[in-house]
């Protein structure tokens, strides 16, 4: 008989070519895959080559970030002006706010962080009592504390008000009161009452065919005409309600996704127990649709925040109004005062959005069931 | 047989109110009358305020004299037109931006969404950091940047940037050449409309053909052969002539070419990269859309990867994409009122503002302008909704 050979180790598998592998092989992946590919590489190069150095000068490399006045700007060659903002700061963020009441303001927004940061992360505790503190406590401690005329706070009328203050008002306030208004509209949009479903409807379609700078335009126009008369309402307020119910429409869309992603069941489930409509509403069907639908809500709070910026058209003083009017002073005039003026705005609203933006990323995926590949 | 009915047991007795039909009928009275009531509420408010301001109502205005210029207008309009001239020149102002900003908004956003899914490194890096950018920052934002940051700030017009001779930037906006077409320029238009008319029965034929035999036919090369030749050989049979005339500096501006105002500009520019953005997210997300088995499938036919992404992977994406794309298309012909805030004279700007501010006819203007948008958005939505029935899987 011959020898068999068995063998009895495992062989070690080779290691795979060095060309699939580390920085060559991520190269040759995710750069060099084909012909084309290095084509679209070389050009990609060239533009960012193109595009970054001078970005970069303009932005720190030539940039004046310490500076009395415009002067050190006006110098040839030089780039954003951040000095600029860093003096204008304070009306960017507080507007005509009386400069020794301002920590009023402070307070706002420090309590305002200490109460959204723990509602925002899933795993804190006391979620209603935290929930019910910042819809309901909250907004009627800044009124009261920004407002004044009590508690022997001295009064800052509305107009006094602005910059980003105003800005975050406009966008609490859109969320806090639309929201209700949102999920009523979408409950009549989805009720079996006709006349109601068709009032719901007619709201909310009419509502989001409009522009938004056209409902401003009305509520700033036509609101004193409809209140009656020896009424006044204030601007701000108008802006508000405008931008509100604007809201309101766009959220009983979101909220709409929610239910019909419900299963049948649940509504099935909920008769069977003989609930009646509100609880069957509110105890079972709406937190289900609420939690789905977040994403969506999330993403037209984004795009409510982003609209604020709106309310300049019709004379508020928001951020991007501040900062539309500080482009033209002409102690900080220089050739690129407007440039950095709109790059530090547009800065705030990313860091804002975006940050919106990843947080309801990362409740989708937190959400996600698992029925994706 | 019909069933006994004295073993089902009866209704029970319930009190009128707890009878969920009767109750429900209740409900809407009380909502109706409220509604009713607010409305009405709000007419007698109106009217008795009106009354205080003394003012007059009704759209009588339309025939009034406007008396203000509109610096930028597709149709003939002086100081002297009436109302209705001037609402008719913003409505057409909106249409193009609109028009112009759908076209270029798609273009951008297929670029983007495609480039951002690409396997390359870089690029898919640029279109990233375009749409994360360009999404978060407010478009009225964007457009304050493109106005007043960039062609605002262009040199004035003797230092004028001044591109293959013929397109010049500077702070009064664009000037680009405008082409003069001589007498026999229809015939090409004629030529042009039956090479369509042809390319279209060709289509069916080659449809035809493709079932009948299986034999594909190279349509799309004959097809642009076919739209390229047959206007081109007519072209140089009538002897057409197209000069074009170039913007010259002359004095303290150009003359000749089309001017486009920098407000025009940086409305279209600023709306078409705004938009671009979300219309990439769409088309990203409807490639992804399409399950990796149908591509694997495509390949196991043996179709190669052109034929792939036309038959197979496009038509199943585009049932994704269109229904979120209608909603960004009805975004832009709403935000291109924004352009309002940077003076282009476009519906809101002209009528919201100047026609309202002059008659201080609010309650007809308000109600107009609506409708108007109304109507807009109802058409765009009417079109895609039309659209996409078409391309709507077909279930059994």
């Amino acid at each position: 008989m011959s020898d068999v050979f068995v063998r009895t180790t495992w062989a070690e598998p080779l290691p795979p070519p060095d060309s699939s592998v580390g920085v060559k092989g991520w190269i040759r992946g995710n750069l060099f895959a084909s012909p084309g590919d290095a084509m679209l590489t070389i050009a990609g190069f060239l533009i960012l080559l193109w595009a970054v150095p001078p970005l970069f000068n303009f932005l720190i490399g030539d940039a004046v970030f310490i500076a009395k006045d415009g002067a050190a700007c006006r110098v040839e060659g030089t780039g954003a002006c951040w000095a600029y903002i860093w003096d204008k700061l304070n009306f960017f963020v507080y507007g005509f706010y009386p400069p020794a009441q301002q920590w009023r303001v402070n307070i706002c927004f420090v309590v305002g962080a200490l109460l959204i940061v723990p509602l925002l992360v899933p795993t804190a505790p006391y979620k209603l009592v935290n929930a019910i503190l910042f819809f309901a406590v909250y907004p009627v401690m800044v009124l009261i504390l920004l407002r004044g005329g009590m508690f022997e706070l001295s009064f800052v009328p509305t107009e006094n008000w602005g910059g980003l203050t105003v800005t975050l008002i406009i966008g609490l306030c859109g969320i806090v009161i639309s929201l209700p208004i949102g999920v009523v509209l979408t409950l009549g949009r989805q009720s079996k009452l006709p006349v109601i479903r068709t009032l719901s409807i007619a709201f909310i379609e009419l509502w989001r065919s409009a522009p938004l700078i056209t409902i401003l335009f009305m509520a700033s126009v036509m609101l004193p005409l409809f209140a009656p008369q020896g009424m006044t309402v204030d601007k701000l307020v108008r802006a508000i309600v405008g931008v509100t119910l604007f809201e309101a429409a766009y959220l009983a869309e979101a909220v709409r996704g929610g239910l019909q992603a419900l299963p049948r069941g649940q509504y099935e489930a909920a008769d069977s127990l003989g609930l009646n409509y509100p609880k069957s509403m509110g105890l079972i069907i709406l937190p289900q649709a609420l939690k789905l639908s977040i994403p969506g809500i999330v993403n037209s709070f984004i795009s409510l925040f982003k609209d604020t910026s709106l309310v300049s058209i019709v004379g508020i003083f928001d951020l991007l109004n501040t900062v539309q009017s500080s482009t033209s002073d002409l102690r900080w005039g220089s050739p690129h005062q407007a440039v950095t003026g709109y790059l530090f705005a547009a800065f705030v609203f990313w860091a804002f959005c975006f940050g919106m933006s990843r947080y309801s990323l990362f409740i989708e995926r937190r959400l996600e069931t698992g029925h994706k590949r | 047989m019909a069933k006994d009915d004295s073993t089902r047991t009866p209704a029970p007795k319930t009190a009128f109110y707890n009878d969920p039909v009767i109750r429900g009928r209740i409900y809407q009275a009380l909502v109706l009358l409220a509604v009713i009531a607010a409305i009405l509420s709000i007419a007698h408010n109106t009217a008795v305020n009106l009354e205080r301001q003394n003012k007059t109502t009704g759209f009588d205005f339309f025939w009034a004299t406007a008396g203000f210029d509109i610096f930028f207008t597709l149709i003939p309009y002086s100081r002297a037109s009436y109302y209705w001239e001037a609402f008719l020149v913003g409505m057409l102002n909106t249409l193009l931006v609109a028009v112009l900003g759908i076209f270029f908004a798609t273009l951008i956003g297929f670029v983007a969404g495609i480039a951002r899914l690409s396997g390359n490194f870089i690029i898919s890096s640029i279109a990233t950091f375009y749409i994360e950018t360009i999404r978060n920052i407010p478009a009225l934002l964007q457009l304050f940047f493109w106005y007043f940051a960039v062609l605002k700030a262009m040199p004035p017009v003797r230092e004028s940037f001044i591109f293959f001779d013929s397109i010049a930037i500077n702070n009064r906006g664009l000037n680009v050449p405008r082409p003069i077409f001589d007498g026999h320029f229809h015939y090409v238009v004629i030529a042009f409309l039956l090479a369509l008319a042809f390319v279209f029965v060709l289509r069916k034929w080659s449809i035809r053909h493709l079932e009948k035999t299986g034999q594909r036919f190279p349509f799309a090369s004959t097809a642009l052969a076919i739209l390229v030749f047959i206007p081109g050989i007519v072209w140089m049979l009538s002897g057409t002539q197209v000069t074009f005339d170039i913007p010259q500096l002359g004095g303290f501006n150009f003359r000749g070419g089309v001017n486009l105002p920098p407000e025009f500009v940086a409305i279209v520019v600023g709306i078409s990269i705004y938009t671009g953005s979300f219309i990439a997210e769409t088309v990203r997300a409807g490639i992804l859309a399409v399950n990796w088995g149908q591509t694997e499938a495509a390949q196991s036919l043996g179709l190669k990867s052109s034929d792939r992404l036309r038959l197979v992977i496009i038509p199943q994406a585009m049932r994704v994409i269109i229904p979120p794309m209608t909603n960004q298309y009805l975004n832009l012909v709403k935000n291109s009122s924004l352009a309002a805030a940077i003076g282009y004279p476009e519906l809101v700007s002209v009528f919201m503002g100047t026609t309202l501010n002059q008659t201080g006819r609010a309650v007809e203007v308000v109600f107009i302008t609506m409708l108007v948008y109304f109507t807009l958005s109802f058409s765009v939505s009417s079109l895609m909704n039309w659209y996409n029935r078409r391309v709507a899987l077909v279930e059994r």
